[in-house]
């Protein structure tokens, strides 16, 4: 008698993967409870469509815009920003217009940049919520929105630092910007050593995602 | 035109943040209440969020500012560097003046 029944055409398969004969239990599909927001959700998306204000099409793609975005985007300001000193100085003084300059639309977003230098080491947190720069950076990654990690790196920054291999020195100053309100933040991580004479485009593909949030360095590979 | 709240604080100035636990949406976190730190820019006026998250205008706008404060101060078993600062963005009515000593 077969306990899994949508499971039973792969049992000579899984047997062949597993020698001890374990067959894994199906993967759970994606949250599907309908919780109160969910069903909030559910009710303001189909009122709104079904009185004109939006289609169903616009949502999709809207969707679609939000998951587009990526963190290159911020990748190709810190780039720019390396190469040339003045610029640099254009995206600390107003990191919205010099997204901007660029031509990254930033939407609303007041930006500020925060410089990593050899006396200071910048991280970002939203202790509230889970506030990004989404227009430079795409969806937050889930450890960012975790209590753990909201909580923790404005407490210990340099043990939560540590625990992403990021070890900062003790002669170097540890910032935490908590993006309580309406500014969003983007660290600025230092150029690494023995990359002049890259390319722009060379320099981007070492700016990561966690790097512009500050639990680590922007290394050469 | 509501004008924005004017602002009172100047970067540099040290200001302490109000020791308030008003119910209601309140974007001031718990750790940073009742303890003192420095002006680090004027960020502009805006909106003030406790009220706009009851559909309220919320003008007129507060300046909002970026404080920074030691760690230290914050924690007081903080583990790091003691130069380590964390800067929080408050709102104008969070923040006090501090009272030169008599």
């Amino acid at each position: 008698m077969n306990h899994e029944p949508h499971h039973d055409h792969g049992h000579h398969d899984h047997a062949d993967a597993h020698p001890q004969g374990h067959r894994s239990p199906p993967r759970p599909d994606l949250p599907d409870t309908l919780t109160y927001y969910r069903a909030m959700e559910a009710a303001v998306r189909e009122l709104l469509i079904e009185k004109g204000v939006f289609t169903a099409d616009d949502v999709r793609r809207q969707v679609e815009n939000m998951d587009g975005r990526n963190a290159g985007r911020g990748a190709k300001m810190v780039a720019h920003a390396w190469l040339d000193p003045a610029y640099k100085a254009r995206v600390l003084a107003n990191g919205s217009a010099a997204a901007e300059e660029i031509g990254l639309d930033v939407g609303p977003l007041k930006l500020v940049v925060v410089e990593n230098t050899p006396k200071v080491h910048n991280v970002i947190v939203c202790t509230l919520c889970s506030c990004y720069p989404r227009m430079l950076l795409g969806l937050p990654p889930d450890w960012y929105k975790s209590r753990n990690y909201r909580s923790r790196v404005v407490r210990e920054p340099r043990a939560v630092l540590s625990e992403f291999g990021t070890v900062v020195p003790d002669d170097v100053e540890i910032r935490v910007h908590d993006s309580t309100a309406d500014m969003r933040y983007l660290v600025l991580p230092r150029r690494p050593e023995g990359t002049e004479g890259m390319s722009a485009a060379e320099l981007e593909a070492l700016v990561t995602r966690d790097s512009m949030i500050g639990v680590a360095f922007a290394t050469r590979n | 035109m509501i004008e924005p709240t004017v602002a009172r604080f100047h970067t540099g100035d040290t200001v302490t943040v109000r020791e308030a636990y008003p119910i209601g949406h309140v974007r001031t976190p718990f750790y940073i209440r009742g303890k003192r730190g420095v002006i680090e820019r004027l960020c502009g006026a805006f909106a003030n969020p406790e009220e706009l998250a009851y559909a309220r205008p919320g003008l007129p706008a507060q300046p909002l500012y970026r404080v920074r404060f030691l760690q230290r101060d914050v924690w007081p078993d903080y583990a790091g560097q003691p130069g380590d600062v964390v800067e929080v963005e408050i709102y104008q009515h969070w923040l006090e003046p501090e009272e030169p000593q008599r």
